[in-house]
């Protein structure tokens, strides 16, 4: 604890030279950034609660089908890829703002927000051939715990589609600029948040049998 | 240790990386070249042949393999798309005890309930 | 009593002007109760959290006379088996959830800030927006009570039985969503309390001169910030069980209610901390300057609160002991749990150690912090004698355990948080309360509390079973659960006689015209350099900080011999209160806008989805105006701008923390 009593001594200095809006802060940080990370922080219980919830019920189905039997990995693969490269386009659009780019950064969180859309889409696509297959939410433990799990997850990125389009209208109407880029970024921390939760999932629920 | 111990000025070496404000957009998109490559690495290993013969140890190495490329991939995108090499030390202690935790309490869950011997 | 400037106006910062934002005018009452509603003042919103709690701990207190009423005689009729169910799930719930919670919330929220030097919260608006939701779940949860009877399944509810077979009425999703609810407000309260200690600090306030209670309500933030989650997440797949026919404790299927068990305690034991951390800030504030002595062991304070914090991680299935989790978990966590006792017990020594050769003085929250320090000691020891597993096997269930918690969260905590209310009552509201009916509302709770909860280890050791709505002659049951509910009455009396001494020690003071000065007790901490009440902008200019117990390092030094010296009179180094060109953030509408819609969407859910879309689109349209609404309005104020636009630090040469109390939230 003392090693953070030093970094978090007085004023270091606000991140780069854009953040010219930024207060001076005690750890130098801007407090929405520091927020963010502990929500993030907080999310991790959250998600790890019901991804243990699904390992756990993973095989209780009673005379139903199991998730395992239903995946289409090729399928889950290329949605699973479409969010990864989702979080450079997102990158791309914080290294935007940083260069003053109002154009560019529009274009890219647009183009974020698609390839997000597009992750969308393929879940509703897997949750209707499950329903078909006869795995539905209230078929089983099992089925209650995969929808529950990969459901929670969907409506996270759904919650940063709505983000990266508000935040592209903002830039539009001139309220997000290069001076507030953090805003940017900080919309950015919440999106790769979800891209590493599905990084979990389609490990540890699509993978490991 | 009550006044002694903490000194006013502290900005530690930390402070330097706070300028060089991430990579370039070349050095993203080589980024996210390897997270796609892991990415079929991972599929590739779960499809493999040797696995079929499900056998106790088999059965452990096809599951750490698959653990370890996912700790890969999830590092790189906290460190570099994420920032964390980057931006001040506090930022990943803030995420990463929140993601230790989970991992050890949830792992506590799973092992009272025999999760591992099946 | 000189409200009128105090806490219920807003200080220096100019005159506020409306203009039109979105639909609503931004508000600019500084009286009235519109000004109440659209605060974003740190200190407004703690003494909201405090009165809302001590309503609610009315609500709890009726209930626990009636569970007592219903005791005292065997087989008594007040309550029917499946009432007694509901009041004594509700009483439980409702005291920590409304009561002690929004208790702690209430004194880090108003007295944080002051301590670290800081002008408010990181968020402001964020931190109406905690206060608005946390009402808001509180009144989902309660309105059961109106909606077809409360929750029935003790205040964890376990499962199978929280399920809808078992528990057929609303109750328990009103439960649920409530606390869903309230926990949207711990999550918000969290992130932004701990943004606030980390960033907001006056210069030179490094971590290791941050006051105990700064120290402890960091541990308690971040204990909800990461056990929060848990209980979410397995509300929500009870929420999906008992609503939408999910099958997550469906044991018929499979599932295993053990899960519930388990999530709800892995959020459940620290929770015991997140209740009891606070009143130990406050009463490692009160001791040091009742007995004129620094804290004893500083750190070690500071190191067994962090530990404290730690190690509730790992021993939530003591709880579980009699559940069946196999010997291994049993034995592992039996350890660890007496592991945890260590640094409690620092605690109690630091605090012993503390009065050891001080210059002791009896006020009334001194009398309180005692009375904590040995209440919270019995707790904790029965507490101890349930961690041996065998011991617990016997008394899990019964009356024993009522008994330790009691001691542990009403001894404990209640003691903590009344010693709290008369020792930063004066900073508050700007009058002292009573301290002759002080003392004796002390002492007959001190009797009452005893006699209330001492018998129930008797009780317990005899096997009264707890949640159990009556007892039958003979067993002899009779003579201790009477005593306790003449108990009962005892302590209804000291907090009739709390609240006669607000009112009481109130009309004096506005009759003999009294104020009190910044600093009544002579105290060592940043919020008693400030008038009383605290000004708007707290601090006229923000301290710069060199010392632990900065204020009282500036009244007192040693002299050669290392004697205990006045260096400066106390009217020279605080604070006048007349601080000017100090922006404060605006009042806002949105964050009571979004809580607001928020019940919509828990009752949608109960009752048609179509209420959701309403509240729905409540929070949505709130979340938007919030975005657009900038944090401090430009046209507030901007007249006594200091020209170089820098504020005046009281070290020269030093850099500043904080130049506007609030960036944008
Ligand atoms: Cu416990």
């Amino acid at each position: 604890m003392t090693d953070l009593a030093d970094t978090t001594a007085v004023g270091a200095h606000p991140g780069a030279a854009t953040h010219d809006h930024t207060h001076v802060t005690a750890t130098g940080i801007s407090n929405e950034k520091v927020a963010m990370w502990a929500f993030l922080g907080s999310e991790c219980l959250l998600f790890g609660g019901l991804i243990s919830t699904f390992l756990l019920y993973k095989d209780r189905a009673a005379d139903g089908p199991v998730p395992h039997e239903l995946y289409d990995i090729a399928f889950t693969s290329i949605s699973s890829f479409v969010l990864l490269m989702s979080s450079l386009t997102m990158v791309l659009a914080v290294s935007a703002i940083s260069r003053g780019d109002d154009r560019a950064l529009r274009a890219w969180l647009l183009v974020t927000a698609l390839l997000g859309s597009i992750f969308i889409s393929g879940q509703v696509y897997e949750f209707k051939e499950f329903l078909n297959e006869g795995l539905g939410f209230t078929t089983s433990p099992a089925g209650s715990a995969f929808f529950t799990l990969t459901g929670f997850h969907g409506v996270h990125v759904t919650i940063g589609i709505v983000m990266l389009i508000s935040a592209a209208l903002l830039s539009r109407s001139g309220r997000i600029t290069q001076r507030n880029a953090e805003a940017v970024e900080i919309v950015g921390l919440y999106w790769h948040f979800v891209d590493v939760v599905w990084i979990l999932i389609f490990t540890v629920v699509y993978l490991i049998k | 240790m009550t006044d002694a111990t903490t000194t006013d000025v502290a900005i530690t070496g930390d402070h330097d990386h706070e300028h060089s404000h991430g990579l370039d957009d070349k050095g993203y998109v080589k980024i996210a070249l390897w997270l796609a490559l892991i990415t079929g690495a991972e599929v590739a290993w779960s499809y493999l042949p040797v696995w079929e013969d499900a056998s106790g140890l088999t059965s452990f190495a096809e599951v750490a393999g698959l653990l370890v490329m996912m700790a890969i991939k999830f590092a790189v995108v906290a460190g570099f798309f994420m920032h964390l090499r980057f931006d001040n030390k506090l930022l990943t202690r803030l995420f990463y005890s929140g993601l230790v935790l989970a991992v050890v309490v949830y792992v506590i869950v799973l092992t009272t309930f025999e999760f591992w011997s099946s | 009593m000189s409200l009128a400037d105090g806490p219920l106006a807003l200080g220096s910062g100019g005159e506020l002007t409306t203009r039109p934002m979105g639909v609503f005018a931004r508000p600019g009452e500084a009286k009235g109760w519109r000004s109440w509603v659209t605060t974003v003042d740190h200190k407004r919103i703690g003494i909201m959290y405090g009165a809302a709690a001590l309503v609610f701990f009315v609500i709890g207190g009726i209930e626990a006379m009636l569970i007592r009423l219903q005791l005292a005689t065997p087989d008594g009729k007040l309550l029917s088996a499946d009432l007694y169910n509901q009041v004594y799930t509700m009483h439980g719930t409702t005291m920590i959830f409304l009561v002690i919670m929004p208790l702690g919330a209430a004194f880090m929220n108003y007295l944080m800030p002051l301590q670290i030097g800081a002008r408010d919260v990181a968020f402001p608006r964020l931190n109406a927006l905690s206060f608005w939701v946390f009402l808001a779940g509180g009144l989902v949860l309660n309105s059961a009570w109106l909606l077809g009877g409360g929750a029935d399944g003790g205040w964890f509810n376990y499962a199978p039985n929280n399920g809808v077979r078992f528990s057929p009425t609303h109750g328990i999703d009103f439960w649920n969503l409530g606390l869903l609810i309230a926990g949207i407000a711990s999550l918000v309260g969290a992130v932004n309390l701990i943004t606030t200690v980390l960033n907001m600090r006056a210069p030179g306030m490094t971590l290791m001169k941050m006051p105990v209670f700064t120290w402890m309500s960091l541990v308690v933030q971040f204990l909800l910030l990461f056990a929060v989650p848990v209980l979410t997440a397995a509300q929500f797949l009870l929420m999906f069980d008992r609503l939408f026919d999910a099958q997550f404790f469906n044991t018929q299927m499979g599932a295993d209610p053990l899960l519930w068990e388990h999530l709800f305690w892995i959020f459940g034991h620290p929770e015991v901390y997140i209740l009891i951390l606070p009143t130990f800030g406050i009463v490692s504030e009160v001791i040091p300057v009742f007995a004129r002595k620094p804290i004893f062991g500083y750190p070690f304070m500071v190191f067994s609160g962090i530990a404290i914090g730690f190690m509730g991680w790992g021993v939530w299935a003591h709880h579980m002991f009699a559940s069946g989790v196999g010997p291994i978990s049993v034995a592992a966590f039996s350890i660890s749990t007496m592991f945890i006792a260590v640094p409690t017990g620092v605690k109690v020594l630091n605090w012993m150690a503390t009065m050891w050769g001080g210059k002791l003085t009896f006020d009334a929250p001194m009398l309180y912090s005692i009375g904590l320090v040995t209440m919270f000691t019995i707790g904790g020891l029965s507490g101890v004698t349930h961690a041996l597993a065998p011991a617990d096997t016997q008394q899990t269930d019964t009356y024993y355990i009522v008994a330790h918690f009691h001691y542990v969260m009403f001894g404990g905590g209640l003691n903590g948080f009344i010693a709290g209310w008369y020792f930063w009552w004066p900073k508050v509201f700007g009058y002292r309360l009573g301290e002759r009916l002080g003392k004796i509302n002390f002492w007959i709770l001190l009797v009452g509390f005893n006699l209330t909860f001492g018998p129930m280890h008797i009780l317990g050791l005899q096997g009264m079973p707890r949640r159990t709505y009556t007892y039958r002659d003979g067993y002899g049951f009779n003579f201790w659960n009477f005593v306790s509910t003449v108990g009962t009455f005892i302590i209804a009396t000291s907090m009739l006689i709390f609240f006669a001494n607000i009112f009481l020690s109130y009309r004096k003071a506005k009759k003999e015209q009294l104020s009190v000065p910044a600093d009544p007790w002579d105290a060592r901490s940043l919020e008693w350099m400030v008038p009383s009440p605290t000004p708007a902008h707290n601090f006229d200019v923000i301290p710069t900080v060199s010392h632990l117990d900065e204020f009282w390092h500036r009244k007192y030094g040693e002299d050669e011999e290392g004697r205990l010296v006045r260096i400066a009179a106390t009217e020279d180094v605080v604070q006048k209160g007349d601080g000017r060109g100090v922006h404060l953030p605006s009042p806002s509408y949105w964050p009571i806008v979004m809580a607001f819609g928020m019940p919509w969407i828990a009752y949608g859910l109960i009752y048609n989805l179509w209420f959701c879309v309403l509240g729905g689109i409540c929070v949505v349209a709130a979340i938007y105006g919030w975005i657009m609404e900038p944090a401090t309005d430009p046209d507030a104020g901007h007249d006594d701008h200091p020209a170089d636009h820098d504020e005046p630090s009281d070290a020269s040469g030093e850099a500043v923390a904080t130049e506007e109390a609030a960036l944008v939230d």
